[in-house]
């Protein structure tokens, strides 16, 4: 099974996806941790 | 291939994921103005959201519409003919989801768009009536086959 690698900062995803070219997926989410 | 694997592959090739939990980071729900979970903001590197998805989705309309994102995003940025071809996927890999009408409808203007010829919109809003016709999109393009 593939992994999605989260990051847990959106500022982070941000700055990542300068570089990569790459759209930001922000999942908002409540669920148990 | 099952879906959620499919998911995982189509996240990790097109996307910078993030994970935002309610309890980790309250501020971030404000600052984005999500206001309920599960809630899915598709945002170029500058912030500028592309699309929206709030709600719990089964895994092919989810991809769907991380699909239909992306064609919005190309579209926003003026890239027609691309747009174009990735709304023309979401409606072919996806029939079954709500976001094919949609994605139909999308490039029926990313044709006309790309082209200046009304007939995209014309064969658009055909294929929406003949297709979908209960759908909000159907109406939208209803417009487009008087």
């Amino acid at each position: 099974m593939t992994a999605i690698p989260w990051l847990r900062d959106p500022d982070q995803g941000f700055k990542v996806a300068q570089t990569s070219g790459k759209m930001v997926l922000l999942d908002f989410s409540a669920a148990p941790m | 291939m099952y879906p959620q694997e499919q998911v995982a592959k189509s996240v990790n090739e097109h996307f910078i994921p993030v994970k935002i939990h309610i309890k980790e980071r309250p501020q971030d729900f404000s600052r984005f103005k999500a206001d309920w979970t599960p809630t899915l903001i598709l945002a170029e590197a500058d912030g500028a959201e592309r699309h929206r998805v709030v709600g719990f989705l089964p895994a092919d309309d989810f991809l769907a519409q991380l699909h239909l994102g992306l064609a919005k995003a190309a579209f926003s940025l003026g890239q027609f003919g691309e747009a174009k071809a990735a709304f023309e996927m979401v409606a072919t890999r996806h029939p079954q989801t709500d976001a094919a009408p949609e994605a139909v409808y999308w490039t029926a203007v990313s044709g006309y768009k790309a082209s200046g010829d009304p007939e995209f919109l014309k064969k658009g809003g055909a294929e929406l009536r003949d297709r979908w016709p209960q759908s909000e999109w159907a109406k939208k393009g209803s417009v487009w086959v008087s």
